[in-house]
């Protein structure tokens, strides 16, 4: 069986950012970019998957500028077999995104597509399933744990309200909840090997998918700021303030 | 112009999330209910105020890919189709979109105008203000962000839908941490504990002061990776997005990760060892010093102000 796994290369999530002062979006030049730690559990999973026998070929995609060729060559480091860039310098949305994949998937015909449950920087949570709708197969959301058996995987899910375990049919769509796994950081042999696996570049415009946006950004803003503090000396003074605000709260 | 609302059910009941959501999506127009869950559930929906009509389908909470079957199904009729940006609404919510070639927007915390949303991004650091020109809207609406809505003076009228509900997943298992603190989401108190607690045993003066205060229990990421708190406590980007009117941050130093999920919040009070702990700086109150003796004091000394329950 062969896996996809779909990568972002994002501002990294340890970078605190800055709104540009025109309102036009965030300041991501000379800004340290990374692959999205949720992309990551979902390579470090199909790797587990090949290190078990459990798939036989792990293909990373990515779609971006350039640039993005740096997180799939950090997930064929971590194990990935070969990768493809489907390059475009515009900032897609995700239904746009959803249906390159869905072509990639079209072409390659995996039984398992993995991605991460949310990119860190527009924090969508819908590329996985815009992609399994488009693809016509199940989907399942946040995984945290997964187990192909046969023709199926099960797949427990982090809900709101605990856990939940699904069975789905092969071919399936799966997003990566942090708790999935641990993932791994590529040895530098690795790292060197990575640079000579297979890594076909394709302009998104050849794919035939309209990527014109709909929605249109008006403008972007910092948060509002919280004015400042103060800080209070002992316990009781603390234990008389809550009680003061939760009267109040109940007086409603 | 009206709006197909998907309702949250939480343990076959009727979530108070949904009157959040409907109160968000009465802005738009004429709301119409979907209850996917048992009658009672429903019944308790049509007397939410600003719900037109109440459609019930009592096959209960399927898969996302049947739920967004039966949502496409009665689109057409929609200028909007809403739903909370709880784990349900995330799921199904891009999928319908998809199905109806719409590019969604979520995790709405306001409605700027007509078609006009602001949402945030990179992690509640910067708010995206948004034009969605489209024909029709797949939306999800941040339910910490919204008012509830209140009750109806009588109750809107009941339908059921009689579609069928295949799914090609199959629910195998669920597993509920049962607790008896209030929901999270919609809590008007919460006290939460970080990974400085030390473990499990020390996480539980945290429940205890939450106990005191009728609050919810949550945790930073740290804190349930550590197991000291159950994966559902989690608050922050990838956890639980939280607006009480009271936050009372215990032993969490504030990562960014952690404020995205806060910064709702009316009141943060933080309880530190740190005083250059980013917590610190967005703290309307904090108390510095060791949480081993300040929190069994503060939960004393509000017990002793009557407010054990």
């Amino acid at each position: 069986m062969k896996t996809l796994v779909a990568v972002k290369r994002v501002v990294d999530h340890n970078v605190r950012i800055r709104v540009r002062p025109d309102g036009s979006g965030v300041e991501t030049n000379g800004v340290r970019m990374s692959m999205n730690p949720f992309c990551k559990h979902a390579v470090e999973a199909a790797v587990q998957l090949a290190e078990a026998g459990q798939t036989d070929e792990i293909v990373v995609v990515s779609i971006g500028p350039k640039a993005s060729n740096d997180v799939i060559l950090t997930a064929l480091a971590m194990g990935a077999h070969r990768g493809i860039l489907i390059e475009t310098d515009e900032a897609l949305e995700t239904l746009a995104i959803a249906k390159l994949l869905a072509k990639i998937v079209a072409e390659e015909q995996p039984g398992l597509v993995l991605l991460g449950k949310q990119a860190v920087d527009d924090d969508s949570n819908h590329v996985g399933q815009m992609l399994a709708a488009l693809t016509g197969r199940p989907q399942a959301t946040f995984a945290s744990a997964i187990a192909i058996d046969g023709s199926e995987i099960e797949v427990t899910r982090e809900v709101d309200y605990g856990r939940e375990t699904l069975r789905l049919p092969l071919p399936a769509v799966v997003t990566a909840d942090l708790r999935l796994n641990t993932p791994r950081n590529a040895a530098l042999p690795m790292v060197m090997k990575a640079r000579s696996k297979p890594l076909a570049v394709r302009p998104a415009a050849d794919l035939g998918v309209d990527l014109a946006p709909r929605l249109r950004v008006e403008k972007v803003s910092p948060p509002p700021e919280r004015a400042q503090g103060r800080t209070v000396q002992s316990v009781s003074e603390l234990a008389a303030i809550i009680a003061e605000d939760v009267n109040a709260m109940e007086a409603l | 112009m009206s709006v197909l609302v998907l309702a949250e059910i939480d343990n076959g009941a009727l979530s108070p999330v949904t009157a959040r959501i409907v109160a968000a999506a009465a802005q738009l127009g004429k709301v119409d209910l979907l209850v996917a869950g048992p009658a009672a559930a429903a019944e308790n929906a049509t007397w939410i105020e600003g719900v037109d009509r109440v459609l019930v389908s009592t096959a209960g909470m399927v898969p996302a890919d049947a739920l967004a079957r039966l949502l496409a199904g009665l689109a057409g009729n929609y200028s909007s189709i809403a739903a909370a940006a709880s784990t349900l609404g995330k799921d199904v919510m891009p999928r319908l979109a998809a199905l109806l070639d719409i590019q969604p927007v979520t995790d709405i915390v306001a409605i700027a105008g007509p078609g006009r949303f602001v949402r945030p991004i990179y992690a509640g650091n910067a708010l995206a203000t948004l034009t969605d020109g489209q024909e029709r809207h797949v939306l999800s609406f941040r339910a910490s962000s919204f008012a509830p809505a209140g009750r109806a003076a009588s109750p809107a009228q009941m339908e059921m839908i009689e579609a069928p509900i295949a799914s090609a997943a199959q629910l195998i298992a669920s597993h509920r941490n049962d607790s008896d603190s209030p929901d999270l989401a919609v809590a008007q108190i919460v006290v939460a504990g970080g990974v400085s607690v030390g473990s499990a045993a020390g996480f539980k003066l945290v429940e205890a002061l939450g106990a005191t205060l009728g609050a919810a229990i949550g945790a930073t990421r740290a804190a349930v990776d550590a197991g000291y708190a159950p994966n559902d406590w989690q608050v922050g980007q990838t956890g639980k997005i939280i607006a009480p009117d009271l936050y009372i941050a215990v032993g969490i130093s504030g990562a960014l990760q952690h404020l995205a999920g806060i910064q709702g919040a009316k009141k943060i009070i933080a309880i530190n060892q740190d005083a250059e702990a980013p917590i610190v700086k967005i703290a309307d109150l904090t108390l510095i010093g060791d949480l081993f003796e300040i929190v069994p004091q503060l939960t004393a000394a509000l017990e002793k102000a009557g407010f054990g329950r």
